[in-house]
């Protein structure tokens, strides 16, 4: 057996690993967000007799005794279910509509015209047809057009959805926005600090490593906790600026962007210290007396020599503190107010809260999409020797 | 050769593991799961551990914050690791039409007569009434409020105010503010310009909201002063006012209730002893202890009755209460809450 055989023997189970829990979630997540097919498998009758339907005028009586048909069947309950999930994702109002409708059709019994109007008036409003048309196809991009704040309208034409319900662009941009005001941020703090810890030795510099990694030993929650008592209204910061006079009406710090700003800061900063002063640790401790020596002013020293040596750190910590921070929810979600959501809490609610595991694969997809560009960036930039001009 | 033997070596090793651990999960004890907080551990006190003595099988207990896709997961992975759960009326009604429950075993609880008609289902039986209401702190306020106008008038009630994020409750509440009566609220709601209504009555105090997310912290807000009225759950502000001497108060009139019920996943290894912990925990005489511990409201007719009426009085069932007090729509939120929602961020970003 060659060696070359053996080799991919030992790193079999980190491939098979990988796929497993890596690579196969991921599929399944994009898979789900265009998966359509689920209305298809329920409603098999009314899928064929709704082809021939160019949805214009009123929905055919030969399409309403398919469906009749296809709710007497004994359609297994979860595949039921999945369909009406898809459907009332849809059109709001399947979710009641269809169950009640199947129960109704299977207690009135073999006669074929069943009066669905009759039964409710939902039934002859044209959008709950056109939903259902709309469905019936095994794989579709309305949940990757919802993700952006688009839809099919009913003549299948992209257009935006109601300015009402434009939420998801919006939310993805703030998102967006809040990860790069916390990685500035946590590279102004983390530069200074970094560089004080890479300058200082001994207990100084294990109390300053200490004073970065306690924080990521904390649990999230605590930490989060703990910003609610010192940044609420009779908070500790608030009491003391008030004691000192400087200040009559509390600051509001807290259920609003500066709330989610200062939390997520402190919760990311090990990200951007540990890098930066990785870098900072391997620069040459007599770079900057050289400089000196050659007529550079501290500032100089710093701008010209320093700085380009730490930019690898900086770069990493930076892009590291960005990707994390595009998934946070916990943290904004008690910071934060209603207006400082981020996209991760709008796919919570889909993944957990009402099951529409298309929505969120598919908003999770928009948000995987710069997270690998970023990562692949980050990849480059950590290999990037450290010198440069 | 060799090569090839590994890889199905390892295959069948893999194999072997996941049927391994197929079995463990068999062999696994009764799992109950609920609410956490103060509230499970009251249950723990007069469920789960008589339940445990009485059966001589050890009973886990978890806890969960609640979402049809969290059950959703857990059914489709196969064989469920929760048995016996407890869940809120959205996900009973939901799970129950996706088929993600067992039937229930109604002839072991003593017949559906013997439980308030909003308890009753094929998937589930209640486990308690709760309620969403207005609160205050009446230490810190003078005036009392006595509606959900109050709590939009904030030339009388200066400060901040708290509401559940979301649309669930605060379109309600801001219909009632807005003069609907409580009973035509979601008549109102279904109506043609009802959402917009409810929407342009929460731009009023829009800026004045702080918006909570998980049900500790209206407690933490009032307490700190931080708001002065907010939503919250009954069974949180009596407790609180229990363990910890503050004066909270609730304003019954505009409130919503809900009944929570136990259920059993569908494919649970243990369902018939997830039946019989359901009956254990239903019977008059355990769930008539609750209300002392918390105050929920309680579906078993028999165990309602046996509450002293000390404690009657507090819970969200007794009549007094109820009067101007609504149902929450279960029909109407699982309709649109989808749609609500994307709407109630799209304006609360605006």
């Amino acid at each position: 057996m060659s060696a070359r055989l053996k080799a991919l023997l030992l790193v079999l189970p980190l491939i098979v690993f990988l796929g497993l829990f890596f690579l196969w979630p991921l599929w399944m997540m994009i898979a789900t967000a265009v998966q359509g097919g689920t209305v298809r498998l329920a409603f098999p009758q009314t899928a064929t007799a709704i082809a021939s339907w160019d949805g214009a005028g009123p929905p055919p009586a030969s399409l309403q005794a398919a469906l009749v048909r296809d709710l007497r069947t004994d359609t297994p309950q979860e595949r039921f279910g999945d369909a009406v999930r898809t459907l009332n994702s849809q059109q709001a109002g399947f979710r009641t509509l269809l169950p009640r409708t199947a129960r109704a059709v299977r207690e009135a019994g073999e006669a074929d015209a069943f009066d669905l109007v009759a039964l409710d008036p939902r039934w002859s409003e044209q959008g709950y047809w056109l939903a259902l048309k709309r469905s019936m196809p095994a794989y579709t991009d309305a949940n990757l057009l919802a993700a952006v704040d688009l839809k099919r309208n009913d003549e299948a034409r992209i257009e935006p959805v109601e300015p009402d319900f434009a939420v998801n662009r919006a939310i993805m941009l703030r998102t967006f926005v809040i990860a790069g005001q916390v990685t500035l941020l946590c590279g102004a703090i983390g530069l200074p600090f970094a560089m004080l810890a890479a300058s200082v030795t001994g207990w100084k510099r294990n109390a300053l490593l200490i004073a970065v990694l306690l924080p990521l030993w904390t649990s999230l929650l605590v930490r989060t906790a703990a910003w609610l008592i010192l940044l609420q209204d009779t908070g500790l910061i608030n009491q003391t600026l008030r004691a000192l006079g400087l200040i009559e009406t509390p600051l509001s710090l807290i259920y609003n962007r500066t709330g989610v700003l200062i939390a997520m800061t402190h919760v990311l900063l090990p990200l951007m210290v540990l890098p930066i002063y990785a870098s900072l640790i391997a620069i040459p401790r007599n770079l900057m007396p050289a400089a000196a020596a050659l007529g550079a002013a501290p500032l100089q020293a710093f701008r010209y020599v320093l700085l380009p040596l730490a930019m690898p750190g900086l770069l990493s910590g930076s892009l590291l503190v960005f990707m994390v921070a595009l998934g946070y929810y916990i943290t904004p979600a008690l910071t934060g107010g209603a207006g400082d959501q981020m996209i991760s809490s709008v796919i919570a609610f889909y993944a957990t809260g009402t099951a529409n595991w298309g929505m969120a694969g598919a908003l999770g997809l928009f948000l995987l999409v710069p997270t690998t560009v970023l990562y692949i960036l980050y990849g480059r930039l950590s290999r990037t020797p450290l010198v440069q001009t | 050769m060799t090569f090839l033997k590994s890889i199905l070596g390892s295959t069948a090793l893999a194999a072997g593991l996941v049927i391994a651990g197929l079995g463990a999960a068999t062999a696994r004890d009764l799992t109950v799961v609920s609410w956490g907080g103060n509230y499970q551990d009251a249950q723990r006190k007069i469920y789960f551990k008589p339940f445990a003595e009485k059966t001589g099988k050890p009973v886990l207990d978890e806890s969960w914050d609640g979402g049809v896709g969290v059950v959703q997961a857990k059914v489709k992975a196969g064989t469920p690791n929760w048995d016996a759960v407890q869940v809120e009326a959205d996900e009973l009604a939901i799970g129950c039409a996706d088929g993600l429950y067992e039937k229930l075993d109604w002839g072991k609880l003593g017949g559906k007569d013997k439980f308030l008609p909003s308890a009753v289902s094929d998937c589930g039986v209640g486990a308690i009434v709760w309620s969403t209401l207005l609160s205050y702190d009446s230490e810190k306020l003078k005036t009392a409020p006595t509606s959900w106008k109050d709590f939009w008038d904030t030339k009388t009630f200066p400060g901040k105010r708290a509401l559940r994020r979301g649309p669930k409750y605060a379109l309600e509440f801001a219909l009632m503010a807005d003069g609907v009566a409580p009973k035509d609220v979601y008549k109102t709601l279904r109506e043609k310009g009802g959402v917009d209504r409810a929407f342009k009555k929460l731009d009023e105090i829009k800026p004045d909201i702080v918006w909570w997310e998980s049900g500790a912290q209206p407690l933490q807000l009032l307490k700190s002063g931080q708001v002065v009225m907010t939503s919250a759950y009954n069974g949180r502000i009596s407790g609180i006012n229990k363990t910890e001497g503050t004066k909270f108060k609730t304003v019954w009139p505009g409130s919503i209730y809900a009944v929570d019920s136990w259920v059993i996943l569908k494919g649970s290894p243990n369902k018939d002893q997830a039946m019989d912990f359901i009956a254990f925990a239903s019977l008059p005489e355990n769930q008539s202890k609750l209300p002392q511990d918390i105050a929920y409201g309680l579906p078993s007719k028999a165990a309602a009755a046996a509450v002293p009426a000390d404690l009657a009085v507090d819970l969200p069932t007794a009549p007094q209460n109820l009067e101007n007090a609504i149902a929450i729509d279960v029909d109407y939120w699982n309709d649109n809450i989808e749609d609500l929602t994307k709407r109630f961020n799209a304006w609360v970003g605006k």
